[in-house]
């Protein structure tokens, strides 16, 4: 199935342009993605992209026609005027961002729904096919279009590196940022903007359902890798454009498959593969840690049983014979062997005795002087 | 010798809707002591210091620095926020948080460069985390994350720091550290004003005291103001017999 796709991607231009278009739009989200996750404002982008849907049916109904700009202009206005209703609602009432988020959503995602079904009932509804935003469509993505996400996803990418140190210190500590003479609202705003433009710039392909999933699978499977936010910003744009590139693939190889909520579920599957296995902040190395501490504790705890039996003899490398820790502590065969093993005892013909640097870890346990 | 005014503050109110945080504050800070801002949870300490550095907006009321407005003054102000204030799981590193300190005098765009790291591994090494330079900063204690903000404060060489609760979570060995920057501070000719909670140690601490509860209480040299009477218009406890006893 793979094979077939790579030798019809080296022969298929439509399906070069969409792999492209996919590729370029998993990178760019992934990549502002991160800047919405840090602000914690992840819910923020789901507002936005449901909340354009009443801006692509205002657009149709204004334009007439199934113009492709028209509408995402459209969508980008309506995008952009929820987000500053959410800024307002949180600012100007007592209601938290979470509230107001959903208020926004509902509102205006109920609304762009009722104009759907309004635009149905109309003459020239079959060709109008404005039910494609709602899951996406990558099949329709032309050249053109291509090229002019490629442009903004260059320019975002400019703005990043341009104001990087800004970003960060916006989403660290705004509130110092401020002190220093920086305008934050200005940086703010930016962040924000780009946040809608790529939004608005993935609706023709995965659309508005599931477009924040975009913004925040990459992000939140690359903040399991890396503590430095620049990884973090690369990696997010990485597992954005593999799994655009996948999710492409398989849609292309299976018959029928949506692209957009393959994609969204190769996303997924990034996030899953790294809350288990990342090795810094993973499920799996997190767990295996703590069997490792748990097994090490018991050791410890042996040995300082074994310490405190002998560190009133005059010779306290004098062998004793095993079962006496029997009759006391909890030990096993294993246990003794892995302590023979770190050189902090001496197993002999049914003995044990405390090594020198057996007795010394034993006694710097208690001092903390490890 | 007459002591020049660090900061002056004229007529300052803040109200959170229409709640009054702070009421009508007129405060002369004189340049060279170190201060201690005291008051009840609630009494707008916090905001006192955020509506003098522009983070809150007043509704009534100027600040100026040494003679100006503060908006011009900026960059002689450093600030040390609340630890709790920000997320410390962010992804990034010892280092790279006290080289923000020298964003403000880097402007817009500009990266910081060698000199910035230098001054920013300089004020490490002053708040004793050198060695930590590298660490994620959810891997530092509270009290290394506390020491990295004051480093980063550090870094802008101010002639005036404002710092809410240093010593809030932090223990023993880092209160006494700070403190004895604090000191080093001051004796640099510098002017630092503190919001703390410890009444024990504000004699031991400080030089210069404001009693704050929405209005101002008072405010002057802590051997003269440091009294029952105020601390009983502050608190609306009777402190007179518990602080001479030790109790508080």
């Amino acid at each position: 199935m793979i094979q077939e796709y790579l030798e019809l991607l080296l022969v298929d231009y439509t399906l070069q342009v969409i792999t492209l278009g996919t590729a370029v739009l998993g990178a760019v989200c992934g990549m502002l993605g991160s800047f919405a996750v840090l602000r914690k404002q992840s819910l923020l982008g789901d507002a936005i992209s449901h909340a354009s849907l009443p801006g692509i049916a205002i657009a149709f109904l204004v334009l007439g026609v199934k113009d492709n700009n028209g509408l995402l202009l459209g969508a980008l206005a309506s995008g952009l005027l929820s987000a500053i209703f959410i800024k307002g609602i949180i600012t100007k009432t007592h209601l938290k961002s979470d509230t107001a988020l959903g208020v926004v959503l509902s509102t205006f995602f109920g609304f762009g729904m009722l104009l759907l079904t309004y635009i149905q009932k109309l003459p020239n509804a079959n060709q109008s096919g404005l039910e494609k935003y709602l899951f996406g469509q990558a099949a329709t993505l032309l050249a053109s279009d291509v090229w002019l996400m490629t442009t903004i996803s260059g320019i975002s990418l400019l703005v990043v590196l341009l104001f990087w140190k800004e970003f960060k210190m916006v989403l660290f500590d705004a509130d110092y940022t401020k002190t220093l003479g920086f305008n934050v609202k200005f940086i703010d705003t930016l962040i924000t903007s780009f946040i809608v433009i790529s939004i608005v710039m993935g609706l023709q392909t995965v659309g508005v359902v599931l477009m924040s999933a975009m913004l925040l699978a990459p992000a939140a499977a690359a903040r399991q890798w890396t503590n430095s936010l620049a990884k973090m910003v690369m990696l997010a744009g990485l597992f954005g454009a593999i799994s655009g590139v996948i999710g492409t693939g398989i849609s292309a190889s299976a018959n029928n498959l949506s692209t957009g909520p393959v994609i969204v579920l190769i996303a997924t599957l990034f996030v899953m593969f790294s809350f288990v296995f990342s090795p810094i902040r993973g499920l799996l190395f997190k767990q295996i840690k703590l069997w490792k501490n748990r097994n090490d504790l018991k050791l410890m705890k042996t040995l300082l049983f074994m310490y405190n039996l002998v560190k009133d003899h005059e010779n306290v490398a004098h062998p004793h014979k095993i079962q006496i820790l029997n009759n006391f502590q909890g030990y096993t065969r294993k246990s003794l062997n892995r302590l023979q093993a770190e050189n902090l005892i001496l197993l002999e013909k049914g003995n044990w005795s405390l090594t020198e640097k057996g007795f010394k870890t034993a006694k710097n346990l208690y001092t903390q002087e490890l | 010798m007459e002591t020049k005014i660090a900061i002056a503050i004229d007529d300052l109110t803040v109200a959170y809707n229409y709640k009054p945080v702070l009421w009508d504050i007129d405060l002369q800070i004189p340049e060279g002591i170190l201060m201690a801002i005291v008051g009840p949870n609630g009494a707008g300490k916090s905001t006192l210091l955020k509506s003098i550095l522009g983070i809150i907006k007043p509704l009534a009321g100027s600040v100026s620095v040494y003679g100006k407005p503060y908006k011009k003054q900026r960059h002689l102000v450093a600030y040390v926020p609340q630890k709790g204030s920000v997320d410390w799981d962010f992804p990034t590193t010892a280092l790279d948080v006290v080289t923000m300190g020298t964003y403000g005098s880097l402007g817009w765009i500009k990266r910081p460069g060698k000199t910035q790291k230098k001054q920013a591994l300089e004020a490490l090494e002053k708040v004793g985390m050198l060695t930590f330079q590298n660490r994620q900063i959810s891997q530092l204690s509270g009290g290394q994350q506390q020491r990295i903000f004051l480093a980063r404060a550090l870094v802008q060489n101010a002639a005036i720091y404002f710092m809410d609760e240093p010593f809030q979570g932090v223990d023993a060995t880092t209160e006494k550290a700070i403190i004895q920057i604090l000191k080093e501070l001051r004796k640099a000719g510098k002017t630092v004003i503190v919001v703390h909670h410890d009444l024990q140690t504000v004699p031991e601490y400080f030089d210069w005291v404001t009693f704050l509860n929405v209005k101002k209480i008072a405010t002057g040299p802590v051997a003269q103001i440091f009294n029952d009477d105020n601390l009983t218009k502050t608190y609306g406890i009777n402190y007179k017999t518990s602080i001479t006893e030790g109790k508080l």
